[in-house]
């Protein structure tokens, strides 16, 4: 059976529609269990030791006071873990040259940043353990460190790796069309230095892991806060040298990741060595001070944009020379290279041009590792084009819109190739960006404007395009090397009374995931969205596949389950058939009941039929299948990564005196293909839009030349707070993928990618009548004032 | 991180309280709303504190009208300075403040005694309790101490509050008929501590301007308030610039803060010449 998404009133039509969450009522009761929840007998807790240098010899370590604090069991160096814990080495084959050392997951000679773990020491209350840890003697022996980023690769810089030769980590051109040609022959070339400020995650919840080592069974079981539990039970068993089957990831209930959480953290693989040693289970929950210098950083980048246009606004060329500063070693396995390599594959992304060279030049520091972050190098993509396409339409004396409109791929261009080598199946620019400019009410804002600067006020408009890379296929990891399954699994199971429980790949970070599947499943196989129990989040009793990242899971997760539950629909009704004694293509299940296709009449309740399969399975024929217990995979293939797209607009307010920045309102209309659950899509967009709004605003990790982190604490390090969020006004175009059945394609970075830039754009629209512009976020009060040249100093 | 503690008692009277601090050997440390403490245990700044918890002592609460004086128990919280239907007649500056300081969570448990007490010089209170000419009401071993507002902040967290005594209250004169009390500040989020700000109080007596912010601890400055009661804002701005030595840090340089404060006072200036309050 084809699924009729076109027609709301079709029987079972839960896709499409805002149901219930089911892990909602026990969340709100305080029944979530997350890692540090769990209390196992005989646990104990691990606190690390940290490099309080940026760079520094570890030339010894004293742990005599530290064993002598009351409740300390024991305290391992570097040395001690390595016995068990092989390094690892984060680099992937298709970003040819990427080059990264060894990395020990607690620093065995050398410390590299400030927040390395150096020590651990395991007690039997954390109380304990951070009394001792701060009682560790170790001798340092500093190093000179590599802090800034463009001179990094300097002659009179230190090489941070001397095997590795240079502190170059990465670097890639791709060049397209005849560059130098199309900015020879350009009306108008405008040129512009961005930066983005380094930032971080900040999770509601911690990094957390819990690891019990059973030497009886020769088996692991880990509770981890993480969004891939079958990455991290390969990489468990890799470096702790045990087969797959006997390493049990268990990720229940998370607070949060954004991309935090999908990395392999030294502390993590440290804590699990320690379980291994010491036979016994080993809580590590990171807290939040050392989370700001221990979760991976992004975005801190510079980049030089160019770009060349003609009189009538066609964009003839961009030129992109992207920096960025990764910290001292590359993070497993997705490595620190992917977000420059974003930028490359990124900017432009929205407009049909021929001309293109992008280069990005990832460079080794002393500073805590980059890597995947919400939105992986979207921001800073859209941020350098759609700033350059505003600056350029100032210069042509354009309206945004109109140059937007003049140079956006048509929507009927599909399937098309960008520049970058990128290929779309199929996006809406131009239908979003309509969508927009009427849910704005481009004109009257505009009016709106005009009217605030009469009496003094001075506001701004802002838009941003964006592209949004979704769904990856095996060609955004797998084919690197690296052991991340791009696949999602399913498996769907009618129990007795009717009742479904369907296990899904794909993981609840706290967006909806369970809820997402739940109508899936139920639509599915034609039960209501309660009838179904989702589990997610055990490598154990869950099939294989990538878990919640790069905005995958609805679009792979979600098929994966849409498969699985039309099989189960179809086996379901293949008995049904047997006992009623008609062809199963004549009946039908909705709510719960096999009923006749045609009319609807009940035939008969999922109850009756399970309880005939399952306890009097000799009244039905002999050989007749009853498999009511279904699993599917999907794995993207015809694309490498399905794109979506969407427009942002941002209205700001400007105080020309002080710098200080309002945001008024914020809108997004973006295509994400298939809706599966409006509410839960809408507030995706939202939560991104705000780590983009803070992004543009509030968030930069301030580093001072030594490699010390002047700014990691919740009182100096600025998140956006709803006191600050404008209304945020949320719309779609739907385009589905043809390459699923669903049709779903990612929205979770949607928000991320495009709101930085759309706030750029609007606070730059109100500074040019006065002669003034910004492109270093955060565009805090004292850079507004500057880029005004009200500040001199 | 979790708190290392020495210990803990709840005083059942001011008498119990001066008696655990004067037994605390020097450790002991007074809590109130705990705003600033607890987060300072908590990422281990502090450690080892005699906790003397005087919340339950019902002599430090309410709010009364003396004669021509406000007198505010040190426990009066900064919901409660917020609501308060005489602090929002005779010193609404302290009430203005309530809705710059923090958060609902915050304001619900901190104490205008303990935030004076602490005297950080990025706070609202006690930035106002010198703007108001306050008088900061102790007691110690040796007996109660009434002692000026323009004589208790001697330096970044630093008071002339000596070991073992308790702020107990604060009184202010009521404001006058025809007094402006205006408080200006920047904060990058609501509820932030500002980048700057200042508090301007307009009496018969002259002008008082006192700034958040920008220097160790709270401090009048002569030269702006001289050029105010001249009518001389534009030398007042100057002046204030010129007085101040803000701190430059990752959220604003000095220069920005010195701009900042001359925009405040002119904000202020322009609030002042309107109705009367």
């Amino acid at each position: 059976m084809t699924m009729r998404f076109g027609n709301p009133d079709r029987p079972n039509s839960y896709i499409g529609k805002t149901v219930p969450r089911p892990n909602a009522g026990r969340l709100v009761q305080g029944r979530g269990r997350y890692v540090d929840d769990i209390v196992l007998p005989r646990m104990v807790h691990v606190v690390f030791v940290r490099s309080p240098y940026a760079h520094a010899k570890i030339k010894g370590i004293d742990a005599s006071e530290a064993l002598a604090v009351k409740g300390v069991l024991r305290v391992f160096t570097g040395a001690d873990i390595a016995t068990v814990c092989t390094p690892w080495v984060g680099v992937l084959a298709h970003l040819k040259g990427l080059k990264s050392p060894p990395e020990y997951a607690i620093a065995v000679d050398r410390a590299a940043w400030v927040g390395e773990p150096v020590a651990a020491v395991v007690a039997s209350t954390r109380l304990a353990a951070e009394e001792a840890a701060a009682l560790v003697d170790v001798d340092y022996d500093p190093l000179p460190e590599v802090t800034d980023m463009m001179t990094a690769l300097d002659d009179a810089t230190p090489v941070l790796h001397p095997d590795m030769g240079d502190n170059l980590a990465f670097e890639r051109t791709h060049v397209e069309g005849d560059i130098d040609a199309a900015f020879a022959s350009a009306h108008k070339v405008i040129e512009a230095h961005f930066k983005t400020g380094r930032h971080t995650g900040v999770t509601l919840e911690p990094r957390s892991i819990l690891v019990d080592w059973n030497p009886g069974e020769g088996h692991m079981t880990a509770w981890h806060a993480t969004q891939a539990p079958h990455m991290v039970q390969v990489v468990l068993a890799e470096h702790l040298g045990m087969p797959e089957s006997r390493v049990r990831v268990i990720c229940g209930d998370v607070g949060g990741s954004y991309g935090i959480k999908v990395h392999i953290y030294p502390d993590e693989v440290a804590t699990a060595a320690i379980a291994k040693i010491m036979a016994r289970p080993v809580k590590f929950i990171a807290d939040r001070l050392e989370s700001f210098t221990t979760d991976i950083h992004a975005r801190d980048h510079e980049i030089w944009g160019r770009i060349a246009v003609a009189e009538d606004g066609e964009i003839l060329a961009f030129d992109i020379d992207d920096w960025t500063a990764i910290g001292a070693y590359s993070v497993y396995p997705r490595t620190s290279a992917i977000e420059g390599n974003q930028v490359v594959n990124l900017c432009g992304g929205p407009y049909d041009f021929k001309n293109y060279r992008a280069k990005t030049t990832v460079v080794f520091q002393n500073k805590t590792p980059t890597s995947q972050y919400r939105a992986v190098g979207h921001p800073i993509a859209v941020t350098v084009t759609e700033g350059l396409v505003d600056m350029a339409a100032a210069a042509l004396d354009m309206d945004p819109v109109a140059i937007r409109h003049r140079n956006l791929f048509a929507d009927d261009a599909y399937p098309a190739t960008s520049p970058a080598k990128m290929r779309f199946e199929g996006l809406s620019h131009h239908a979003s960006l309509t969508k927009l400019v009427d849910l704005m009410d481009y004109d009257a804002l505009r009016a709106d404007q005009a009217a605030a600067k009469a009496r003094g006020v001075v506001r701004g408009i802002g838009i941003a395009s964006f592209i949004e890379l979704t769904n990856p296929s095996p060609m955004m990891y797998g084919i690197g090397g690296a052991r991340i399954s791009a696949q999602d699994g399913c498996t769907v199971r009618m129990d007795p009374d009717g009742s479904i429980v369907a296990a899904s790949s794909v993981t609840e970070q706290g967006q909806g995931t369970e809820a997402m599947l739940s109508q899936i499943v139920a639509e599915g196989v034609g039960v209501l969205p309660t009838q179904v129990r989702i589990v997610t989040g055990d490598t154990q009793s869950t099939p294989y596949g990538g878990g919640t990242w790069a905005s995958r899971g609805a679009g792979i997760g979600g098929e994966a389950a849409l498969q699985a539950a039309k099989a189960l629909r179809n086996a379901i009704l293949e008995v049904a058939g047997a006992m009623l004694q008609c062809p199963p293509d004549t009946l039908d299940i909705r709510d719960g009941a096999v009923v006749n296709m045609s009319d609807g009449a009940d035939r008969m309740p999922l109850s009756e039929l399970g309880r005939i399969v399952y306890f009097r399975g000799d009244t039905l024929p002999k050989g007749l299948p009853r498999e009511l217990v279904q699993t599917r995979h999907y794995t993207p293939a015809d694309y490498p990564f399905a794109f979506t797209n969407g427009v942002q607009a941002s209205y700001v307010e400007v105080d020309t005196d002080t710098g200080h920045v309002k945001l008024l309102k914020h809108w997004c209309v973006e295509d994400c293909g298939r809706v599966i659950n409006p509410q839960l899509v809408d507030e995706q967009i939202r939560g991104g839009i705000v780590q983009g709004l803070g992004a543009a605003l509030f968030e930069e990790l301030h580093y001072d030349a030594e490699g010390q982190l002047l700014n990691g604490s919740m009182a100096d390090y600025l998140v956006p707070m709803a006191g600050e969020m404008p209304d945020m006004i949320i719309a779609h175009v739907e385009t589905p993928t043809l390459e699923s059945e669903l049709g779903a394609k990612g929205a979770g970075e949607a928000g991320t990618a495009g709101a930085a830039a759309a706030v750029m754009n609007a606070i730059n629209d109100a500074l040019r009548p006065f002669g003034g512009e910004v492109t270093a976020m955060p565009f805090t009060p004292e850079r507004v004032l500057r880029g005004l040249g009200k500040l001199q100093d | 991180m979790k708190a290392s503690v020495g210990g803990y008692a709840r005083a059942t009277d001011l008498r119990h309280a001066l008696d655990l601090l004067a037994q605390s050997d020097g450790m002991g440390r007074v809590l109130a709303g705990g705003q600033s403490l607890i987060a300072a245990m908590n990422m281990r700044l502090s450690t080892g504190d005699l906790l003397v918890d005087i919340n339950q002592i019902a002599a430090l609460k309410g709010v009364t009208l003396d004669g021509d004086r406000l007198r505010i128990g040190a426990l009066t919280r900064h919901a409660e300075v917020a609501t308060d239907p005489l602090i929002a007649r005779h010193a609404p500056l302290l009430r203005r403040a309530t809705d710059l300081i923090a958060h609902a969570a915050i304001r619900n448990r901190g104490t205008i005694g303990g935030a004076i007490a602490h005297a950080d010089p990025a706070a609202e209170f006690p930035a106002c309790a010198l703007a108001l000419d306050a008088t900061i009401h102790v007691d110690g071993p040796d007996g109660p101490r009434d002692i000026p507002a323009a004589d208790f902040f001697e330096g970044l967290f630093e008071t002339t509050i000596q070991d073992g005594e308790i702020l107990t209250a604060i009184s202010l004169p009521i404001a006058e008929d025809g007094e402006w009390q205006v408080i200006h500040e920047l904060a990058r989020r609501s509820g932030d501590y500002a980048l700057a700000g200042l508090c301007v109080v307009r009496r018969k007596a002259g002008h008082r301007i006192v700034c958040i912010s920008v220097g160790s601890h709270p401090e009048l400055v002569p030269d702006a308030m001289a050029r105010m009661d001249a009518g001389d804002i534009d030398g007042a701005v100057v002046a204030l610039r010129a007085a101040i030595d803000p701190p430059s840090d990752t959220q604003a340089s000095a220069a920005y803060r010195r701009h900042l404060i001359g925009v405040l006072l002119q904000r202020a200036a322009a609030d002042l010449n309107g109705e009367p309050q």
